[in-house]
């Protein structure tokens, strides 16, 4: 077994000013073994995989590749020494063919040319090899982003890769997306590859991975073969805690209808429909969830709402304010809530501290401002309450938000809205990219909301979220609905009406 | 507890996961703090040095006559009397310091907004024209009005001059960088004609020069050092700093500001917040040319009193404002400080150096030189930054 062996990190010790990066890390990686670095964001698990590819020099600690000690002083050694990596951001030129990215750094070559024919030949192959299916002929930026991340394996592939570290594979991926994934990483276990997949997911880890490694703040916790091994035991060594993995609610008791949206129609920055007759209503107290295949009209359906897209016809009632196009102050004011699909993008502004990013929809008027003078020792005292109400952690009100974490950033973003005391509160997406204590948080605070009377517009792409949470659920396809649901509902049907392929049940 | 101690670490794995370079390099930028322009600005003055070495003078006599130049040495004997040249010479620096101030502010405030005002000349000059109109042709008033009338009409002319391209950008999208530069030249034009043959603004006592009248001297600002027939320096000096604190304040206490820097660092948020973006971006750019237009007010009323065609194309001030605010990293204190050093580098290549310190041909251009590489470095911030962080991990390494 011990010489099955085919990378053992021993004793890794990493320091950031500040802060202990990796403690004393050790990890070894089998032959043909699909090993998983579970941890929630900042446990470490990127640094630890930046040492082993050679990005950062550790400061203990060492690195044996098939039993002899190796010093990677940059990714090119790495790579050198069979280790591949598909980091969470692709790095493809959009511009260039699918072969030619892969062969890129290390192109077949006739006469000074590139070898076209040839370097497509060699990416078809590998391709059929492993049964990564891609078109070597197409350019990188015509396709999708599931097929990018096949590139990018194949590339690692290309460069005689046994050792694959993929860093939150399937992130960007949709569930069908991430399945065939899967069968991709089975296939290239089958042939000895080694996979070191790093994730916070404890699902995937319990699907795909032979054994797991739990990081926490820098420090491995266990290895632990998957044998044995459930949601509920990784979750504790990820968080340090027991986590409410299920999320507890009571029946939800509907009052008014706070939200109503009446035949809705938008369309996107390009002119294309995407909304196309939407009408539903949220109660007060319940949770609406929306679930759909990203791109199927959701983006835009929020933006109408938030008064942040022209509406081309349609209504959108709030309260007893039936309005037509409104601004996105208008809503504002009208009582809607809003936690942003991208958090970075749009929830925050990175750059300010957390009272001011607190202050985003009220900076005009009292407390924060009167006669157009800011007066900032409010909005820091303000700030300063509710980071505490929210366990923010990692800064206080005059840290940058920026510098906080994913899960904290949200907090801030979530506390800001909810502070408001919106009649609607429209959530979207509102757990991506958070480990699960932040989700575990979130979830029960969204329940909470709901009990204090306000209609809750979830939109999500995680079904889990959605089944979880939603006291009724609606279904998007292609902008319309194609399905609505209250009480039980199995995860096939959604996934079929989600796919089009259902019979409208509103028809 | 200070502020700066709740700022948690930020450790490059962080800094990694929060994505773009465009993040890293804000994060760098903060790391660097103030250390980072005083380094551009020192390895400008290096490179500056090669070349005085290069023709054949030590440069660091040329560095310390252009120091003395620009009465820098005023401070090691300071006096009131501007007999004396230290004291005379630190009266000009200041007065080229004085519109730097407000140029550099106007490219600052811009900047804050999210937007490049590439035409601080053009609305300087509108300024220019408008506070010479003004001071000439409304003759006979008491000084305060007339003094407030010059610098108000010139200063909105100014804001309406860089609204101009805020508005074209607001509603149809075009570029600032682009429509502010044809803005220039259309001021720049728009001089020739007012003060040439026949113009408008044209002196009235002799029709053959084609230079302006005269502000009449209601309109002139009193000068508090020196004399007004030697080109003392006046009151809008203290305009200038006054400026910076308004500059300062509206940033930083106002809500107006408060929208300004959101829409700066991202206008989706800004919307996302209740935040009229393309209000902002009119009024950003107006607020901006304000300051410009101001610049041009005090100069005509400060120490010019009158414009001539010929001194059109030789005025750079605009320009100079945007390596200022750039070098001072769109703060107040940045550009005060920047407008002090392109102040007394503009003085002091350009009087009395000796022939034996510096080539005379190499002086005055010595200025833009360094203007030149400290806008270079400014936009490369990456090499400098990498020449700091080098320097620093060489600081951390342990000695062994």
């Amino acid at each position: 077994m011990a010489d099955d062996v085919v990378l053992e990190m021993r004793g890794i010790r990493k320091v950031f000013p500040g802060i202990v990066a990796n403690d004393d890390v050790s990890l070894d990686v089998r032959r043909g073994e699909v090993h998983a670095l579970l941890g929630e964001n900042g446990a470490g698990k990127s640094t630890l995989m930046n040492i082993l590819y050679g990005l950062y020099r550790p400061d203990g600690g060492e690195v044996l590749l098939h039993g002899k000690p190796v010093t990677f002083n940059s990714a090119r050694d790495a790579i050198q020494a069979g280790i591949g990596m598909v980091h969470q951001h692709f790095m493809l030129i959009p511009v260039m063919t699918v072969a030619e990215n892969i062969v890129l750094g290390a192109e077949p070559r006739d006469g000074v040319f590139l070898d076209e024919r040839g370097a497509e030949r060699r990416v078809q192959e590998l391709s059929e090899q492993f049964g990564l299916v891609v078109d070597p002929g197409a350019l990188v930026s015509e396709i999708t982003v599931g097929q990018e991340q096949r590139v990018e394996i194949l590339k690692a592939l290309y460069r005689g890769a046994g050792i694959l570290v993929l860093d939150e594979p399937t992130a960007v991926l949709t569930p069908q997306e991430a399945q065939e994934l899967f069968a991709i990483i089975r296939s290239l276990q089958a042939d000895g590859k080694s996979i070191i997949f790093i994730t916070h997911k404890l699902n995937e880890v319990l699907e795909i991975a032979d054994r797991i490694t739990v990081l926490r703040r820098g420090k491995v916790i266990e290895t632990v073969p998957r044998e044995g091994a459930t949601e509920a035991s990784l979750a504790r060594a990820m968080v340090g805690r027991e986590v409410l993995l299920r999320v507890e609610k009571a029946p939800a008791q509907p009052g008014d209808v706070l939200l109503k949206v009446d035949d809705l129609h938008v369309t996107d920055d390009r002119g294309i429909p995407k909304v196309r007759g939407v009408s539903f209503d949220v109660r007060a107290g319940e949770i609406v969830g929306v679930a759909g295949v990203d791109g199927n009209g959701q983006t835009e359906l929020i933006e109408a709402i938030t008064g942040l897209r022209k509406i081309d016809s349609g209504t959108v009632t709030v309260g007893d304010r039936t309005m037509r196009s409104a601004s996105a102050r208008e809503m504002l004011d009208a009582g809607v809530g809003h936690i942003p699909e991208d958090r970075q993008r749009r929830g925050l502004v990175l750059e300010f501290t957390i009272a001011e990013n607190v202050a985003l929809h009220d900076y005009a008027i009292p407390p924060d401002a009167k006669w157009g003078w800011l007066f900032p020792a409010r909005m820091v005292q303000f700030a300063a309450g509710l980071i505490k109400e929210f366990d923010v952690r990692g800064g206080g009100p005059l840290s940058r938000a920026g510098g906080l974490s994913g899960g904290n950033q949200q907090k801030v973003v979530a506390a800001r809205e909810i502070a408001r005391d919106p009649k609607v509160l429209i959530a979207a997406q509102p757990t991506r990219g958070l480990d699960v204590g932040a989700i575990e948080y979130l979830h029960r605070r969204i329940v909470t909301e709901r009990d204090e009377g306000r209609a809750i517009l979830l939109v999500s792409l995680e079904l889990e979220e959605i089944l979880s949470l939603s006291d009724r659920i609606l279904v998007v396809y292609e902008g319309e609905i194609a399905g609505e649901h209250t009480g039980e509902v199995s995860e096939e049907q959604i996934g079929l009406e989600m796919l089009g392929g259902a019979e409208r049940t509103a028809a | 507890m200070t502020a700066d101690s709740n700022i948690p670490p930020e450790t490059p794995e962080q800094a990694a996961e929060t994505g773009t370079l465009a993040a890293r390099i804000a994060l760098k930028q903060r790391a660097g703090g103030v250390a980072v322009p005083v380094l551009t600005a020192v390895i400008a003055f290096l490179l500056g040095g090669f070349v005085v070495l290069a023709t054949g003078h030590n440069p660091l006599l040329a560095y310390r006559d252009i120091f003395n130049g620009a009465g820098l040495n005023w401070i090691f004997h300071p006096t009131t009397n501007v007999a004396n040249t230290a004291a005379y010479n630190l009266t000009q620096t200041l007065l080229q310091s004085t519109t730097l101030i407000l140029t550099g502010l106007a490219v600052a405030f811009a900047f804050r907004c999210g937007m490049f005002n590439i035409g601080g000349q053009g609305q300087y000059f509108v300024g220019l024209y408008t506070a010479n109109w003004i001071g000439f042709d409304f003759q006979h008033m008491a000084p305060l009005p007339h003094i407030l009338l010059a610098i108000g009409g010139a200063t909105l002319a100014g804001a309406l001059w860089a609204g101009i391209a805020g508005f074209l950008k607001a509603t149809v999208g075009a570029h600032e960088v682009i429509s502010t530069i044809m803005l220039n030249w259309i001021a720049i034009w728009m001089g020739e004609w007012l003060f040439g043959d026949g113009g408008p603004l044209q002196n009235v006592a002799n029709k053959t020069v084609p230079i302006s009248n005269d502000v009449a001297s209601s309109a002139q600002l009193p000068v508090f050092w020196g004399v007004q027939q030697l080109q003392g320096l006046d009151i809008g000096f203290f305009v200038a700093l006054a400026a910076l604190v308004v500059f300062w304040v509206v940033l930083n206490r106002t809500t107006l500001g408060y929208e300004v820097r959101a829409v700066g660092f991202n206008p989706e948020a800004a919307a996302y917040g209740g935040i009229n973006v393309r209000k902002n971006l009119v009024r950003a750019m107006a607020i901006s040319g304000a300051f410009a237009g101001l610049a041009g007010a005090i100069d005509m009323l400060g120490y010019l009193y009158h414009f001539g065609v010929s001194d059109i194309p030789v005025s750079n001030v605009g320009f100079l404002g945007i390596a200022v605010a750039l070098l001072g990293r769109n703060t107040a204190i940045g550009t005060g400080l920047g407008a002090l050093l392109f102040g007394g580098l503009l003085f002091g290549t350009t009087h009395g150096l000796s022939s034996n310190v510096i080539q005379p041909e190499l002086a005055g251009n010595l200025t833009y030189m360094i203007q030149g590489l400290i806008v270079l470095f400014v936009g490369a911030d990456v090499l400098i930054l990498y020449v700091w962080n080098t320097r620093k991990k060489l600081r951390l390494r342990p000695a062994t």
